[in-house]
């Protein structure tokens, strides 16, 4: 007897073993807190179904650092705020067939998008040099190492700079939210929505 | 009683007291349609058009319009309720609503029309404006990141002579609502409160007052906006 339907995935997971591979997932954190990861590990012991239902790849869960197959779902967490956001978010968009946004950031930019409207130059000027909390830069020095990421001029949504497939929102989105995504796209059952789980906060 | 009359609304026969405006007669009928410059017992102006309804052919204000004997309303079609989504998209992207920091979280009517509406993501892009927040009043932080332009703050928090403490400056894309620098010196603290109360989203803020309700126990946490509209 199957009690729950997820015991149903994993056992037919088992059955087709030997001839069907496990879907792959890829995370990354752009320019995000970890919050959204934080809260897919929140899906407490369904972590365990989780790694019986997927494989993971490039990730930070499993600190795989580059892609090493192509990759069925990848979730993106934080917005476009620098260079390296954008070659990390189009190395996912090459690499997974299917990419979701995952929280406010990756969706609208979230908190570091506050910046968004004063130059650029400013919000350096303030952090480094102007700002009532900088008391150890006497020489006001910029950081200007060939090695840091540029700065875009405003903290871009991840669909604004390659296609996104699907969104989550909330900051972070709930774990609940992120798990019923998941086995959705696993498994290509509707994705259910309830009222309480989709939240902006 | 006499002058009750019929009409429909998506085909279900309803009945009113002519005279009352669409949106009210629907809920007297237990069907929402949604609103969000419109105020119980303030004269509707019709500024945001989310409570559109089509009456022949024409989409209307149904805060504004009236009900009439015989008129068919159609107001949960699929094309009009994607208009009221794109309107609420677009107030999403022509302001800045960073929700996870937003004192209003969780109690404000334009996310919880974005919750009704399954917003996860507007279609337009975000525009990222540079807005200021007038914090110089004792009692009243005024966002104007967050304020969509409703007018219930001029309509409603007035001093005892009948003038508004909120008014309107400049015009066109400079319009802002802000609060009257003299009489924000002096607001009252009862006032200051019905005046957050009032604005439907967190262009109002009390001064050391947020995140005071805990998540989950907040008006549209559980419940979708117009959830107490039914028979
Ligand atoms: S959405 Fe919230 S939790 Fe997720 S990365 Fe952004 S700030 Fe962190
Ligand atoms: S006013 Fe409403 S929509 Fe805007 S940031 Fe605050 S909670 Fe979000
Ligand atoms: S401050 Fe609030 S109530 Fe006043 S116009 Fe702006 S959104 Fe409306
Ligand atoms: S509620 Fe009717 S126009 Fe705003």
């Amino acid at each position: 007897m199957i009690r729950n339907p997820l015991e149903a995935i994993l056992n037919s997971n088992k059955r087709e073993e030997k001839t069907m591979s496990k879907p792959v997932v890829a995370t990354t954190s752009l320019a995000g807190c970890f919050g959204c990861h934080m809260s897919l590990l929140d899906i407490d012991e369904r972590i365990l179904t989780l790694i019986e239902l997927v494989e993971f790849n490039k990730s930070p869960v499993d600190d795989i650092k580059t892609f090493t197959k192509a990759v069925d779902i990848g979730l993106i967490e934080g917005g476009v705020c620098n260079s390296e956001n954008v070659e990390v978010l189009k190395s996912f968009r090459k690499h997974c067939k299917i990419l979701v946004s995952v929280g406010e950031c990756a969706i609208m930019g979230g908190l570091p998008a506050l910046r968004n409207g004063i130059p650029v130059e400013e919000c350096l000027h303030e952090a480094y040099i102007g700002g009532p909390t900088v008391q150890l830069n006497k020489d006001g020095i910029m950081p200007n190492d060939d090695e840091l990421p540029m700065l875009l001029d405003k903290v871009y949504p991840c669909h604004e700079i390659v296609k996104i497939d699907y969104f989550l929102p909330g900051c972070p989105p709930r774990a609940d939210l992120i798990w019923d995504a998941l086995v959705a796209l696993v498994t290509g059952d509707p994705m259910k929505l309830p009222y309480e789980v989709v939240k902006f906060d | 009683m006499s002058n009750l009359i019929k009409f429909k609304i998506d085909g279900k026969e309803c009945m009113a007291e002519a005279g009352k405006f669409i949106v009210d007669a629907a809920a007297d009928n237990g069907i929402y349609i949604p609103t969000l410059c419109n105020m119980k017992g303030v004269k509707p102006k019709g500024a945001c058009r989310i409570c559109s309804v089509r009456i022949n052919g024409r989409l209307m204000t149904s805060c504004t319009t009236p009900v009439a004997d015989g008129m068919e309303i159609e107001s949960n079609s699929t094309d009009i309720q994607d208009l009221r989504k794109s309107i609420i998209e677009l107030l999403f992207v022509s302001g800045n609503h960073f929700c996870p920091a937003c004192e209003k979280s969780g109690n404000c009517e334009l996310q919880a029309l974005a919750y009704r509406y399954q917003m996860m993501v507007p279609r337009y892009p975000y525009e990222f404006p540079m807005k200021p927040v007038d914090a110089s009043s004792p009692r009243i932080i005024k966002d104007q990141n967050r304020c969509i332009f409703c007018k219930r703050c001029i309509k409603t928090i007035k001093d005892e002579t009948g003038r508004s403490y909120f008014v309107f400056r400049n015009r066109g894309h400079k319009l802002e609502v802000v609060l009257d620098e003299e009489m924000g010196k002096t607001i009252n603290s009862a006032t200051a409160h019905l005046a957050m109360e009032n604005c439907p989203v967190g262009s109002i803020l009390v001064k050391e007052k947020g995140f005071d309700t805990p998540i989950g126990k907040r008006k549209y946490d559980k419940e979708p906006i117009g959830s107490d509209i039914k028979l």
